[in-house]
């Protein structure tokens, strides 16, 4: 065993981590927010916003 | 009006049609440079020297110029549409305003596939540069690469995931010492900055052409590597402070650092290596940039070139990331696919389900498929995205001429820059099909068949009212 042995080890203890962190966080979210917030976001605010002030 | 107060530091996001939610837009020019250029540099480290393999060195050097010109051309046109169309999803958007759903739909899928390839693609090669690394630093045994292919997309989709102002501000610093990288290494090999070792004259001798015009013309296919991608800046289009100055202004800058970067490239690498090396890719210059630091004699430039190497190809997998979760959040959110997919992160405001989607794709190829045919797949959807840009700037002037709605950019000499990008694309496509002819067919064929399923079942669940969001006039002609 030498150092690359345990990088190896590393980098899979790692990458784990950091897909269970996304997966809870993603969880998480979804059971705190309703669907209706989530995907709420429109195209083109900006455009719309210059139109608004124009009126 | 009154209820919309863009400034609000407790409702930040809300905005006109109900979004509650939205992209943050945090970005400036520098994150648009950072990431067109960021995508696109690790193609100078590796990949543009197939093309000596094809035709030569001058050959190269040839095909980097005028994919140079193509690039250009596309950048130009980015710049324009984008700087008007200034929303996620960048050529995606444009074909569905300008053009139509079905057009859409594959620019789309063109993206997201070029893209999510083109990150398995590095992946895949930031694994090999730890093996080899490994090799240096005499690690007994074969290391194994999977670890790091996987510690390399998850870390990266992770950053992504947490927000895009520290992902793109990531991409800026390592995409910054990555280019600075190759500046420094052409001022130290050149002769500029004490001895130089360039041998061009006795290096090209009698190999001038060694393939003639054909070879060229060959070498076209990986001329595009020098710049494949920079259209990705397109991507930021929500993200941006300033659409109409940030869009423009980072990709234009990012052509021309790519213009820099690859002619340096070409000048060091062949003024150093032999052709016949550093025309294979495979079992001669992997790395042409690292390799022409070892053959320098410096320590300093081999470690330098070593982590310019590294960091070029963790930026452009960071970048992919970004493009191709953009894309697919932009088609979810028109229910060009499910709606599902139109989510965006409450608290760090980023399209989360898409990144998270995307991540066991992208492990699949970088697993299971082999480099070169990722990287044709890749090249081969920008190439039809490439294809479909003059069709979508000609149109966009023709039904919005340039007195009709403000523009944040108007590209000079149209339709030139048009006809051009067409008739190179057109060339490109020829040399694709001389070395790769079978997964051309295929791959269109794919495109031809996903075109048929969107066109008779999924349409119906598209939201076409909500399609055109643009305060545009009525397009002239309708």
């Amino acid at each position: 065993m030498d150092l690359w042995n345990y990088l190896e080890y590393a980098a899979w203890g790692i990458s784990a981590l950091l897909g269970l962190h996304m997966l809870v966080d993603w969880l998480k979210t979804d059971s705190s927010y309703s669907e209706d917030v989530l995907t709420s976001s429109r195209e083109g605010e900006l455009e719309a916003m210059a139109e608004e002030h124009r009126r | 009006m009154a209820d919309i107060d863009i400034t609000s530091q407790t409702i930040d996001g809300m905005g006109p049609h109900g979004t509650k939610v939205g992209l943050l837009r945090v970005l400036g020019p520098a994150h648009v440079w950072a990431l067109g250029v960021g995508i696109v540099l690790v193609g100078e480290y590796m990949g543009w020297n197939f093309a000596v393999g094809k035709g030569g060195a001058y050959a190269a050097l040839i095909a980097c110029w005028f994919a140079g010109i193509l690039y250009s051309c596309v950048a130009m046109i980015d710049s324009e549409v984008t700087s008007t169309v200034a929303s996620a999803g960048g050529q995606y958007t444009q074909a569905k305003h300008i053009i139509g759903p079905l057009m859409a739909f594959n620019v789309g899928l063109y993206l997201v596939f070029a893209y999510t390839m083109l990150e398995a693609a590095n992946a895949i090669t930031a694994g090999y540069l730890f093996f080899v690394v490994a090799q240096m630093t005499g690690h007994a045994g074969d290391l194994d690469q999977r670890p790091f292919i996987i510690l390399v997309i998850m870390f990266l989709a992770w950053l992504n995931y947490r927000g895009v102002l520290a992902t793109l501000t990531f991409n800026l610093v390592i995409t910054a010492i990555a280019f600075c990288a190759i500046l420094i290494l052409f001022l130290s090999t050149s002769g500029i900055l004490g001895g130089g070792i360039m041998e061009h004259t006795a290096l090209f001798e009698g190999h001038e052409l060694p393939y003639g015009w054909i070879g060229v013309l060959a070498a076209m296919h990986f001329g595009l590597w020098y710049y494949l991608g920079i259209e990705g800046t397109t991507q930021a289009a929500e993200e941006v402070r300033s659409p109409a100055r940030a869009l423009p202004f980072g990709t234009l800058a990012g052509i021309m650092t790519l213009l820099i970067a690859a002619t340096l490239t070409w000048y060091v690498c062949s003024g150093v290596l032999p052709w016949e090396y550093l025309g294979d890719g495979v079992n001669g210059s992997v790395a042409p940039l690292f390799d022409t630091a070892r053959l320098s004699g410096s320590n300093g430039l081999v470690w330098l070139l070593g982590f310019g190497t590294l960091f070029a190809t963790l930026a452009s997998a960071n970048g992919c990331i970004n493009d191709a979760s953009r894309a697919w959040f932009a088609m979810g959110r028109d229910k060009y696919l499910p709606g599902w997919f139109g989510a965006v992160h409450p608290q760090y405001r980023t399209p989360y389900r898409a990144i998270v989607f995307l991540v066991p794709i992208a492990l699949i190829f970088a697993l299971g498929a082999p480099l070169d045919q990722v990287i044709t797949f890749s090249i081969l959807s920008g190439l039809l995205g490439y294809t479909f840009m003059p069709l979508n700037i000609i149109l966009f002037r023709r039904k919005w001429p340039l007195e009709t709605i403000k523009r944040g950019y108007e590209h000079p000499f149209h339709p030139i820059p048009a006809i051009t990008l067409l008739t190179l694309c057109g060339v490109t496509f020829f040399a694709v099909f001389l070395g790769y002819g079978t997964q051309l067919v295929a791959m269109i064929g794919f495109y031809i068949v996903v075109s048929l399923w969107f066109h008779f079942w999924r349409y119906r669940f598209v939201n076409r009212g909500a399609q055109f969001t643009m305060p545009w006039p009525k397009p002239q002609g309708y």
